[in-house]
């Protein structure tokens, strides 16, 4: 099932051979584990997702380890790219989002940020051609971190009650709004909020995953010496190349908006606003 | 429509849901976060605030450095004008005293003349009254003398020898000589 988005139709699968459009599915984001280890009665499955995740992680290590080894004070390569991406998240993110207070965040934005991208990225990428967080349980898993952050920070600056309160009773509404606004805010605040976080990356991740696999497939199950095979394959080709240039778009952009809500959260803890 | 209900059948059977989470793949994705992150916050990041921190001093430091050797160069600037200034001042003022000098020269110059010149008319004058009250006192003298040789010849001998006489001959020609003289 691994390598499946040609192979589940088959190869001789072409239109007007009797086969079906082979329309990828859920089945694409399905990977067999390449081996099985067990810690703890917990069995941890190996396969190209905990690779490429693995992978992300020593990219980004390693090129930030590179970029900032020796960091001078007049930059050069790497260490201006590398430069540009820190200030991009402490004056684009950390600055504008949270303010005062941000600078201690910068390093767990800035992890989110690249391993978020990079992550999005291995979708475009030739072989990996797979983009981890449209894997649920990556975004669930950094939604679950982002959570377990701005939750306790905004008790331990605001205090329990005081945390409770600002987001419940959010000052400047009339009294009577409240009926309608605490339950309201209880719930956008401390359940729809994880969830859309993690649903929103993983969503837009996956759709576009599966366009890019539908037009590949496409263009090459149309390839058939016909008017309709050659032209809608031409079609279909064209569109996977200029879909996957809308992908790259797609997948900085949903990093920063991670990032973004990211610092928004932390921010609502550190400073009780509204 | 059958087709994909018989597809919704066929993965509850064979696959998960795309939607599920499995405890392995979460913990395999917080280890990729804290690996990253860790690593990240200790080993990397730490290197590359110091050296942004440092720049930025060193480029406020400069901007200072700048802005403080401005003003002493308008300092500099504003000394070396009023230097001019005074400079100008001063030149005007010698200028002045020295054309006040040289008119008090030339007038003194022109008084030491003029009593130079008064000194040499005095003389010269003097010295022609001198000789002209020579001149007039000899030529008395002579006309006195010529006056009484030829009052004698014509009188006569007798006169010469009467003292009465001579004296009032020497009183005129005195007083003659007197009267010249004044």
């Amino acid at each position: 099932m691994a390598f499946s988005v040609l192979a589940s139709g088959g190869p001789n699968c072409k239109i007007f051979s009797g086969c079906g459009f082979p329309a990828p599915g859920a089945e694409i984001f399905q990977f067999d584990a390449l081996f099985t280890f067990t810690i703890g009665g917990l069995s941890f499955n190996i396969s190209k997702v905990t690779i490429l995740l693995l992978l992300a992680v020593v990219v980004i290590i390693g090129f930030f380890g590179y970029a900032f080894r020796k960091p001078k004070l007049v930059p050069r390569g790497a260490q201006n790219v590398g430069e540009l991406g820190y200030l991009f998240i402490r004056d684009g993110i950390v600055k504008e989002t949270i303010g005062k207070g941000g600078e201690t965040f910068i390093p767990f934005l800035f992890s989110f940020f690249f391993l978020v991208w990079i992550l999005n990225f291995w979708g475009i990428v030739p072989g990996a051609q797979l983009p981890v967080t449209s894997i649920f349980a990556i975004p669930v898993t950094f939604a679950i971190i982002v959570y377990v952050t701005w939750v306790p920070l905004g008790i331990y600056k605001q205090g329990f009650v005081g945390f409770f309160k600002n987001i419940m009773f959010p000052p400047g509404v009339p009294k009577g709004m409240y009926l309608l606004l605490t339950p309201i805010e209880l719930i956008s605040n401390f359940l729809v909020r994880p969830f859309t976080h993690a649903v929103r990356l993983f969503a837009n991740m996956f759709a576009g995953h599966l366009l890019l696999a539908s037009f590949s497939v496409a263009a090459f199950y149309l390839l058939t010496f016909s008017f309709i095979g050659i032209v809608g394959s031409a079609a279909s080709f064209t569109l996977t190349v200029l879909l996957t240039a809308f992908e790259a778009f797609i997948q900085a952009l949903q990093a920063y908006i991670f990032t973004l809500l990211a610092a928004v959260y932390i921010g609502s803890a550190l400073h009780a606003e509204h | 429509m059958f087709e994909f209900a018989t597809l919704l059948a066929s993965e509850s059977e064979e696959m998960p849901s795309v939607l599920a989470v499995p405890l392995d793949e979460l913990i395999i994705g917080l280890i990729a976060f804290l690996l990253v992150f860790g690593t990240l916050a200790k080993f990397v990041l730490p290197k590359i605030k110091v050296t942004l921190d440092e720049r930025a001093n060193l480029i406020e430091g400069g901007l200072e450095r700048a802005g403080k050797a401005e003003e002493a160069a308008a300092a500099v600037l504003a000394e070396y004008q009023k230097q001019l200034a005074g400079a100008r001042e001063e030149a005007s003022a010698i200028r002045t005293a020295a054309q006040a000098d040289r008119t008090a020269i030339v007038e003194e110059a022109r008084n030491e003349a003029r009593i130079a010149a008064a000194g040499v008319t005095a003389a010269a004058e003097a010295a022609m009254a001198a000789e002209r009250a020579q001149a007039v006192s000899a030529l008395t003298r002579q006309v006195g003398e010529l006056a009484l040789s030829l009052a004698d010849k014509v009188v006569g001998e007798a006169l010469s020898n009467d003292a009465r006489v001579a004296s009032t001959v020497d009183s005129f020609i005195a007083d003659l000589e007197r009267a010249a003289a004044k």
